[in-house]
């Protein structure tokens, strides 16, 4: 952008902007066709779903769709969308919220203990949670917390993981002490000084990691899969699961509606994407370049 | 009485690693603040790591009471399962094909992102939102695009004079390699190209200008400037790559038309390890399974840590 205004004529860059650009205008339509695709088949009738050659744009859009796939009863597509996004809610607030708080404990406090901690902290982060998946499953059962969304977000409450909290420490060792000396000085707790002063600092850390969370916890199909059983508990993954596993609700063919309730998966986690898209960016290039 | 007092809050001191009564209470606050990582790590961690390694050698269908059975979980698993071979087969040729592809492909998207022609934000987002995409959504979408009669890919194919397109997901012969494509379609543009992206930014401009006054071309500048010093990034994004795709698992659950499925040609070892477990509820046959793949993955962190020395470059050394 910035270079543009005083770029000269060059015929040689020219033409390497014009095969590169033609190079990007493939991938858009490679990354791009799939999504369009999805969101013409949502707005099409069935027969013209199923009409060859198929038509990219429909000549009347059927936004009923969305209306109708919201209210099937045998696909309760909005019970999904509300238990995901009470599940997410809750995933993201529990991890933003108690990695802050080891995070401080691992940054700022001197206790027995603590390195050893920490230093179990990554280990769980290169231990493959593969092998925890059947143990958690049983302690869920005998708790008998199965078809229920608990074991979708109790979890995340317990320190929220050890990404988060390896993150959050690099940046509270980046906040000043005295900051926290001085309120100290002043009379004030630890917790007031973690709630008050040190947490708004570290805002857009948070925000880095609360979108991370938000998009992997919207995306999850294992946990639902292992713990979901009936229609009106699922969340949005293993919804479309179930709704594509019988496209033909009651002998009609819904299949436009099944790709009309997939886009609306993709709406929440695009959103948030592009209302954070610059936390989250910084965010994934920190985990990649710290690692 | 004093010093009583003094000797107890003394041993206190001592037992919490600190001197004086302002650290003391200090670090009992440091406790109550890690207190949700310490029950999270003990009961979600800890506690099933060391269970399901117990659970590994036993019989155990959750209701009933664990059985010892000793080794002869993994025994079934080497020799007379017939699944659990073809199954980390099927794994290891999965990321031999995604592996490769998408590191190759993302840097090179990466590259080309990094050329600063205009609109390159409107690209590297357009690029990004598969991976925003729930894997279930991606994997729906993806077979009806795959559909052999009436997917709009065969369409497309026919249209350009291929009478026979392969018939992708709904053939053992392809079923693989369509769910590879899905998945590098959906990685591609993700976490990884962004990371790269950050990595080449990182690359100091004045090493190019120096390598151009001595003559050197595009493709010696990549080799020589470029990829040794984004080494550190491509050494991780292979790690996670690798672990990612050794857990390939929702694509082949709902892409295909059974799950691992069409006759086992996506039957990875997760899907073996989901059925085995949770299906048929042999936690302890599944626990075993786990945990030979979680030797798998330890083995491949230890073996790209040790040979990392040898072709990562690393700035402050």
């Amino acid at each position: 952008m910035r270079m543009s205004s005083k770029r000269t004529f060059n015929p040689a860059r020219l033409t390497r902007d014009v095969v590169l650009y033609a190079i990007l205008m493939v991938l858009v339509v490679v990354f791009g066709f799939p999504l369009l695709w999805t969101l013409s088949a949502s707005l099409k009738t069935i027969p013209e779903f199923a009409e060859y050659p198929p038509k990219l744009f429909p000549i009347s859009p059927q936004w009923i769709n969305y209306w109708t796939v919201l209210n099937t009863p045998r696909v309760p597509v909005l019970t999904w969308l509300l238990n995901s996004s009470l599940v997410v809610v809750l995933t993201t607030i529990g991890t933003t919220l108690t990695s802050a708080l080891v995070a401080y404990s691992f940054a700022r406090f001197n206790y027995r203990g603590r390195d050893f901690l920490f230093f179990i902290t990554l280990a769980t982060m290169t231990l493959p949670a593969q092998v925890t998946l059947i143990p958690q499953f049983i302690l869920f059962f005998k708790m008998g917390m199965m078809n229920t969304l608990y074991p979708l977000w109790v979890p995340a409450w317990f320190g929220g993981g050890a990404f988060g909290i390896f993150m959050l420490r690099q940046f509270f060792k980046s906040i000043p002490r005295d900051l926290d000396e001085a309120a100290l000085i002043d009379g004030a707790g630890y917790p007031r000084i973690f709630w008050s002063i040190l947490l708004p600092l570290l805002g857009p850390a948070l925000a880095t990691l609360a979108i991370i969370t938000f998009i992997a916890s919207w995306g999850d199909f294992q946990n639902p899969l292992l713990y979901l059983n009936s229609p009106d508990k699922f969340t949005v993954s293993i919804g479309l699961q179930f709704f594509n596993n019988a496209p033909e609700v009651g002998g009609v063919p819904m299949r436009h509606l099944l790709m009309a309730a997939c886009v609306m998966s993709m709406i929440p986690t695009v959103a948030i994407f592009f209302i954070g898209q610059r936390y989250f960016v910084q965010g994934v290039v920190m985990s990649g370049l710290k690692g | 009485m004093q010093p009583t007092q003094n000797n107890n809050a003394g041993k206190l001191a001592a037992l919490l690693g600190v001197k004086t009564r302002f650290q003391v209470n200090g670090a009992l606050w440091g406790y109550v603040f890690a207190l949700p990582w310490i029950i999270g790590l003990i009961v979600f961690w800890l506690g099933p790591i060391f269970a399901s390694l117990y659970f590994s050698f036993t019989e155990y269908d959750i209701i009933s009471d664990p059985k010892w059975v000793g080794t002869a979980n993994y025994v079934k698993a080497f020799t007379t399962d017939s699944q659990f071979w073809p199954s980390l087969g099927k794994t290891f040729y999965f990321t031999a094909l995604f592996v490769p592809t998408t590191i190759v492909g993302s840097l090179m998207l990466a590259m080309l992102l990094n050329q600063k022609l205009r609109g390159t934000n409107i690209f590297r987002t357009l690029f990004f939102i598969p991976h925003l995409v729930p894997a279930v959504a991606i994997a729906v979408v993806w077979l009806y695009l795959m559909h052999p009669r009436l997917g709009p890919i065969n369409d497309f194919l026919r249209a350009i004079g291929i009478e026979d397109p392969p018939r992708w997901l709904g053939s053992s012969d392809t079923a693989l390699e369509s769910v590879t494509l899905i998945n590098v379609w959906a990685a591609l543009g993700g976490n990884n190209m962004l990371i790269f992206l950050a990595a080449l930014q990182g690359v100091p401009q004045d090493f190019y200008e120096a390598a151009e006054i001595d003559g050197a071309n595009t493709s010696q500048k990549f080799w020589k400037i470029t990829l040794p010093l984004i080494s550190p990034s491509v050494f991780f994004v292979l790690i996670l790559t690798i672990i990612a795709a050794l857990k390939v698992f929702t694509t082949a659950m709902i892409a295909p038309q059974t799950p691992g499925g069409p006759s086992y040609a996506t039957w990875f070892i997760l899907v073996h390890i989901y059925h085995e477990a949770f299906l048929y509820l042999r936690m302890g046959y599944g626990s075993a399974l786990s945990w030979v793949l979680a030797v798998i993955l330890i083995v491949f962190t230890i073996i790209q840590n040790v040979t990392a020395k040898r072709w990562v470059y690393y700035e402050n050394e």
